[in-house]
């Protein structure tokens, strides 16, 4: 396996002690698409912006296409980069945006015409050359951004929640347009999101940090049916991991959590009898909500349209092939998103993701 | 049934006129009062010769005028009054945007460096010039002794017409840059930290970024000081009545000053008339030149 084109190890960069990136490390190879996704202050965008050089860390190292790029300025790491804002100047129109940078490299005019063009063929601004971005929608704004970004070529791209801004239809379109760039340009991506199910569609390695630190890293399937732990399972994924008191099923101390596709009704032989809170017609399925003290998140999807009485009882069977077990303490805090204590309580060590792509 | 109607149309239209009117009135009033009526008064009165007990004012015409541009004082004072508009508004203006620049990055003190500047501005200009007296003073003012220190002779720095009028400029420079350094402080701030991170990230430098983005994006700012700069340059005279007075030999005499001479202490009102029509002629037609040539290049938001 060749070297990974991006290297992080060990990179920590903290105000005050707090918030920020701590100890994190990830390996990206040419050509892949790693979406950092986390909650807000989990510390993605610091990652981005170490990147991006943007930061400095104060400790560990970065490595680009095996250039240590540390402590290089931005313009010196080769890389593009989408804001969530787009970032793009106003005064300018869409032409001199997305050449800017070219044309303060002083790259000659010629070879900036043909980039432009392709970069405008690419994106579909064809005829909005002249528009100033006031005059653009934010559909068109973000793809002026994009043009921009890949307008100089460059192997890796960073992204900042570029689709946060866009209303939910155009996000669907504009995320099979980024997709389709990457793989034409193969271009290298890490694209900040806090939207799991943009992360699961993109990206081939996603990274899941919480309080600065990567919680786990590995494929779209992996976090989705084997989640390290259940701040992942309860994260990723729509709806997420039901998650289960082990005890409840009869097993040793600690949770189990599980799928609700993969969750049956059994009447008959059930591992867990809940009563049901209400049901809801999804068009095609049927979810199922329950109540009971010792679940978090406990539904059922049946086929259909069926209707049951809230407040009666059903039992249900969790197979065992789709159980992910974790330990007791994994979890300070049931909601997942306060803040685990910054002090040396620190989660036990089955729980460090290390990381290696290859 | 038809009339009542057409009746009532009738009342309504009334009702809405009045309304219009009462809106306007205020406004109106209050411009009539105090712009319109001046203005028009005094280009009237430019017309009209120096009445006196014996021989009432009489219709003239463009006389004054031409009497003005006979005038060498007139001249003196008008070309004195470009070189100060020409030195103090670009002056101000860059020693404004460098210290708004400054005072918006990342330094220690910050708050206290913008009180600073900002503080010859919340003087009035009175109090300003007094001091200022009291720095330009031959033999024991500030510079003297400072000047004394490097074994430099004393210099009366007000009262020689080779640097009275630089002496005027200075102050007004002091004064009025870090109340157009506000203007672009605020201005900075409403430019996002987003755009000179991209700026960064496509290699370029702080000058290109200054250039490039920052200082187009100020453009409006730009214009709006340049023109209350000029309008200063004419109007603000505070200071020649405790420095200089106008001499010594009118070298340090501006137009408004000039006005003010001619109304009140030589009591020949047609002659200050004309030369404020002629003022505000020339500032309404530089106001109109920036916004007409700058607006068309400038970029708002």
């Amino acid at each position: 396996m060749a070297d990974p084109f991006l290297r992080i190890d060990n990179v920590t960069r903290q105000w005050d002690g707090a918030g920020g990136v701590s100890d994190v490390s990830l390996s990206v190879p040419q050509g892949g698409f790693v979406a950092v996704l986390g909650p807000s202050g989990c510390g993605k965008s610091t990652l981005l912006r170490l990147l991006a050089g943007l930061e400095t860390p104060e400790s560990g190292r970065i490595e680009i296409d095996g250039r240590d790029v540390t402590h290089l300025a931005p313009a010196e790491r080769n890389l593009s980069m989408v804001f969530q804002s787009y970032a793009l100047f106003p005064h300018l129109d869409v032409a001199e945006n997305i050449l800017f940078g070219m044309k303060v490299r002083r790259v000659s005019r010629a070879e900036r015409n043909a980039s432009l063009a392709r970069a405008l063929e690419m994106t579909g601004l064809q005829g909005l050359e002249r528009r100033k971005p006031g005059a653009l929608s934010g559909g068109q704004r973000q793809r002026v951004a994009l043009a921009r970004a890949v307008v100089s070529e460059r192997p890796l791209c960073l992204m900042d929640e570029p689709l946060s801004n866009l209303d939910a239809r155009l996000r669907h379109s504009v995320r099979r347009d980024i997709k389709a760039l990457q793989t034409r340009l193969g271009l290298t991506v890490v694209y900040v999101t806090h939207d799991q199910s943009e992360a699961m569609s993109l990206a081939d390695t996603i990274v899941l940090m919480r309080d600065g630190k990567a919680e786990q890293v590995g494929s779209p399937e992996d976090l989705y049916h084997h989640p390290a732990t259940p701040f992942v399972a309860r994260f990723v994924g729509e709806p997420p991991m039901a998650l289960i008191d082990a005890e409840a099923l009869g097993e040793a101390p600690g949770r189990i959590g599980i799928r609700i596709e993969a969750i049956e009704r059994d009447d008959a032989n059930p591992d867990l009898t809940a009563e049901i809170v209400e049901t809801e017609y999804l068009g095609g399925r049927t979810q199922v909500l329950f109540d009971l003290p010792s679940a978090e998140g406990l539904a059922l999807l049946l086929d259909g349209h069926v209707t049951l009485p809230p407040g009666s009882r059903i039992g249900l069977r969790l197979p065992h092939e789709h159980r992910v077990r974790f330990a007791a303490d994994a979890t300070p805090d049931r909601e997942g998103a306060k803040a685990a204590p910054r002090d040396g309580h620190k989660a036990p060590d089955t729980f460090t993701v290390t990381t290696s792509k290859d | 049934m038809a009339v009542s109607t057409t009746d009532q149309r009738h009342t309504e239209r009334r009702r809405r006129t009045i309304h219009g009117w009462l809106l306007l009135s205020p406004a109106l009033i209050m411009l009539t009062t105090f712009a319109f009526y001046p203005s028009i008064a005094t280009l009237w009165a430019s017309l009209w010769s120096r009445g006196t007990r014996r021989n009432p004012a009489e219709f003239v015409g463009a006389e004054n005028y031409t009497r003005l541009f006979d005038d060498p004082t007139f001249r003196e004072v008008a070309v004195n009054n470009l070189f100060y508009a020409g030195v103090t508004i670009p002056i101000s203006i860059i020693l404004a945007l460098t210290m708004a620049l400054w005072a918006n990055s990342k330094i220690p003190a910050r708050a206290f460096v913008r009180t600073a500047y900002f503080t010859p501005t919340v003087l009035p200009m009175i109090a300003a010039a007094n001091l200022w007296l009291f720095f330009y003073t031959p033999g024991f003012g500030v510079l003297d002794q400072i000047g004394a220190l490097f074994g430099a002779p004393s210099v009366n720095w007000l009262g020689q017409p080779e640097t009275a009028l630089w002496a005027l400029c200075v102050v007004t420079i002091w004064k009025e840059s870090g109340f157009y350094m506000i203007f672009y402080l605020a201005a900075l701030q409403t430019i996002p930290e987003d755009l000179r991170e991209a700026a960064r990230i496509e290699g370029a430098s702080r000058w290109t970024y200054l250039r490039r983005i920052v200082l187009p994006l100020l453009m409006p700012t730009t214009i709006f000081v340049l023109v209350n700069a000029l309008i200063n340059s004419v109007k603000l005279i505070d200071h020649l009545f405790i420095l200089t007075k106008g001499g010594p030999s009118d070298s340090s005499k501006l137009i408004l000053y000039y006005v003010w001479e001619n109304a009140f202490a030589f009591f020949d009102t047609p002659a200050a008339a004309a030369m404020t029509v002629l003022m505000l002629i020339i500032l309404g037609a530089g106001a109109a030149l920036q916004f007409l040539v700058l607006d068309r290049r400038t970029h708002y938001r």
